[in-house]
């Protein structure tokens, strides 16, 4: 697998692929996408690195453990459900802010910390399992 | 089309049920990947098939305009996807971690949690 | 961006308008509580002198909110949150009734106990790979399981402790954890593709997910709808998690090979969530269908219990006889099951109750009986009275209370269902209840003749191999702990018994379950 070619490309493709993820992860707010699928992708893109370059440089530079960001997801998401305690509405209750960034209105709201948090979780747990896939065919 | 995806679930079911019982490990799984698959198609095929009809009701009636998929077994199925997709993916490291460590998937040979040869438990006082 | 005009809907035909109380959050506590400190010590996994204290005062504080929960219901009938404000059934219900917020205390106290005893027991090793974490993670899928009041999330809140369960049974990944966990993994998928199947079916039957619709919903759709399948479905999903005969095979196979902390977690918490759910399905959701399969229910329940102690006398490892001893067990809330009587699912109630506390204070002692005598086997444990007399005291205890003798907390649930097999006509149950306590006595009896009685033998290279540790204060208190309740039922069970039978009494007229669920319908 490790030919020159797929060494050379397979971090552009990772980039590229991270970067989809988010773009994914954003626009599930109103079109199909979300936290999920943009975990799955951002986590495969970790595993083409992983097959490319060796298990090592994507721990590197993941920096953080995979489950570590898999429990900092699942973190915020249950944040983000309790966070309706204040305003004495039910639990997960989505609230809204508008927020006026440089002339443009951006919707915050619980459910896209939530999208957020399930992403991480995705992308933690399933790069996780791939690693240790990948690290047992090495030895 | 809904009767055709019936008996495709019913050939699902059959197939994951042969599988299933199976002495190795691997057609285990492989089954267990069929069962899961076989029941959303259940579910899926349960919540009618159309095309390109979204369940949206216009404003000025009651109900929607024309028959649409009912969305919440679509909902269901996706729930179910994520969580038979993340099983199959731990369930793939620990077979294969069981093939490392044991040296075989053949069921019959797993004894090393139940040894045959343990003792039986003393007789007398 | 498009602008969408904002048009003037009427939210409360599709939301709840009124502020959700303070007190009502108690209901989603025991959830959210474990699930987000589970989280943010996942995140600490590094931090392995941190990680006890922080679990075990996260336990403490769900054990605290989990008493508040069975306070409230107790004194105010079922509490209900929906989900995200939409009214139910289009919101996510959860519903803490008497039975529900009973055995969520029960885990709550049985979780923190084995906090404490993991402090020694689960070494530097284990709490790298995630002890805790995975801990708290699955007492929030029990909770989960126990409090939510829509069937698709109780298959999600399955899901939920199953994958902590798994991350704790190959908890360092020995061969035999391997073994173990490969069968445990397997079949426990198994079990809850059926259940997802039957609930597929469900939603197409009735429309609806909600629990508490369901029972509203069933007395018009008996005559005409496949209902029968659906209970037997659930029955066979169920019966298969709580490891009832014929599917109880999974369970000695596996639950021997965790840690000793972790199979005690599993034999007290894991199997009752299936009771739990057989309970309110076969019981609140399908009563009529659950009479037509009454007979073999208790067929059931006899070979459960049968199989189960016959099982346990074969075995010389103390961890495997306990894993046939937890299977017995699973028959005897069967018996309630199968009786369908107020007085037999209340003596259901009242066992769970008293096995999630015994099953995990035996396997407890079992790893208290490994660090004093030095192996698991009955064919090397001697002499332990001698050494450890405050260990055989509560040995003594536990054993009584498992064989349903008194002073222990078994004897109230298994003369509750006698008295209830003896009402409905049923003597071989209570034969079958009789005998199987008999071989209780004489299976666990054994374990107390031979590890605490026995005089050791005068070898010497048998005697240089084993080497006792020193047990440990704060394990030994972990153990004491738990048979504080177990004492206080066995000599007061009154208490415990009207809070059975109010659960009871919810789970045969769901009314009071309902009206929480849908109060403006009902007030209408």
């Amino acid at each position: 697998m490790r030919t020159l070619i797929f060494r050379t490309m397979a971090p552009y493709l990772t980039s590229l692929m991270v970067l989809f993820s988010v773009f994914v992860l954003l626009r599930g707010h109103n079109e199909p996408g979300g936290g999920f699928i943009g975990g799955l992708i951002a986590a495969s893109a970790f595993a083409i690195y992983g097959i490319a370059c060796g298990v090592s440089p994507v721990r590197r530079a993941l920096y953080f453990h995979p489950m570590t960001i898999s429990g900092f997801g699942l973190f915020i998401a249950g944040l983000s459900g309790v966070l309706s305690l204040f305003t004495a509405v039910p639990f997960m209750t989505g609230l809204w802010a508008e927020i006026s960034v440089l002339g443009v209105t951006v919707d915050l709201s619980t459910p896209l910390v939530f999208d957020i948090g399930v992403y991480l979780v995705v992308l933690g747990s399933l790069t996780s399992i791939a690693l240790a896939l990948e690290e047992r065919e090495e030895d | 089309m809904e009767t055709a995806f019936s008996a495709l679930v019913g050939i699902f079911f059959a197939v994951a049920v042969y599988l299933l019982l199976s002495k190795h490990i691997i057609r285990i799984l492989l089954g267990a990947a069929i069962l899961g698959n076989a029941v959303n198609l259940l579910i899926f095929t349960a919540g009618r098939l159309t095309r390109e009809v979204p369940p949206i009701i216009p404003d000025t009636l009651p109900i929607p305009a024309e028959a649409t998929a009912n969305p919440l077994p679509q909902a269901l199925v996706l729930t179910a996807i994520v969580i038979s997709f993340s099983f199959f993916a731990f369930l793939l490291v620990l077979t294969y971690r069981a093939y490392q460590e044991l040296g075989t998937d053949d069921t019959e040979e797993m004894r090393v949690a139940e040894p045959v040869d343990e003792e039986a438990p003393p007789m007398r006082y | 961006m498009a602008t969408v005009e904002h048009t003037e809907t009427d939210l409360t035909v599709a939301m709840i308008t009124e502020p959700a109380q303070l007190v009502d959050w108690l209901v989603i506590a025991p959830v959210a509580l474990p699930l987000i400190l589970g989280a943010a010590l996942l995140m600490a996994r590094r931090r392995t002198a941190a990680q006890p204290v922080l679990a075990i005062a996260s336990l403490a504080v769900l054990f605290a909110a989990d008493i508040g929960l069975l306070w409230h219901v107790l004194a105010n009938g079922p509490a209900v949150m929906t989900m995200g404000r939409w009214l139910p059934p289009f919101g996510i219900s959860f519903v803490a009734d008497a039975l529900g917020a009973t055995l969520v205390a029960t885990a709550g106290l049985v979780s923190l106990v084995c906090g404490f005893f993991s402090i020694n027991s689960v070494n530097f090793i284990g709490q790298r790979y995630g002890f805790y974490p995975f801990l708290l993670l699955m007492m929030a899928g029990v909770n989960g399981s126990f409090l939510t009041g829509d069937i698709f999330n109780l298959y999600v809140w399955f899901e939920v402790f199953l994958i902590a369960s798994f991350g704790l049974i190959i908890l360092g990944s020995g061969q035999r954890q391997i073994d173990g966990a490969t069968k445990y993994a397997i079949l426990n998928l198994v079990a809850t593709t059926l259940f997802l199947i039957a609930t597929g079916y469900l939603y197409g039957i009735f429309g609806t997910l909600n629990m508490a619709d369901i029972a509203r919903k069933a007395p018009e759709l008996r005559s005409t709808a496949p209902l029968m399948t659906l209970a037997t479905l659930y029955l066979v999903a169920f019966g298969m998690k709580a490891a009832a005969f014929p599917l109880n095979f999974w369970l000695p196979a596996s639950y021997h090979t965790p840690r000793i902390v972790v199979a005690a977690l599993f034999a007290g918490l894991l199997t009752k969530v299936g009771v739990y759910a057989l309970l309110r399905t076969l019981v609140m959701l399908f009563p009529p269908e659950r009479s037509v399969l009454s007979t073999l229910i208790i067929w059931l329940a006899i070979a459960t219990m049968l199989v189960g102690i016959l099982g346990a006398l074969a075995q010389s490892d103390i961890r495997r006889m306990l894993g046939f001893v937890v299977v017995s067990g699973i028959g005897f809330m069967l018996a309630g099951l199968g009786l369908g009587d107020p007085i037999g699912i209340a003596g259901t109630v009242v066992y769970a109750v008293h096995s999630m506390l015994v099953m995990t204070a035996l396997y407890l002692l079992a790893g208290l009986m490994r660090r004093a005598g030095g192996s698991y086997t009955l064919n090397r444990l001697t002499g332990l009275y001698r050494s450890h007399p405050l260990m055989a005291g509560a040995t003594l205890l536990l054993v009584f209370a498992a064989a349903g003798l008194p002073p222990g907390s078994g004897l109230w649930p298994k003369v509750m269902l006698v008295q209830a097999s003896l009402g409905a006509g049923v003597w071989w149950l209570a034969l079958a209840i009789l005998v199987t306590g008999l071989l209780t006595t004489l299976a666990l009896g054994r374990v107390f003749v031979l590890a605490f009685w026995r005089m050791p033998e005068e070898k010497s290279g048998e005697a240089a191999t084993i080497e006792s540790q020193d047990v440990g204060r704060g394990t030994y208190l972990a153990v004491l702990v738990l048979c504080v309740p177990i004492a206080l039922i066995g000599v007061w069970p009154e208490p415990l018994i009207g809070v059975a039978q109010q659960a009871a009494a919810g789970l045969l007229d769901p009314g009071s379950y309902v009206g929480a669920v849908f109060p403006l319908e009902t007030t209408q």
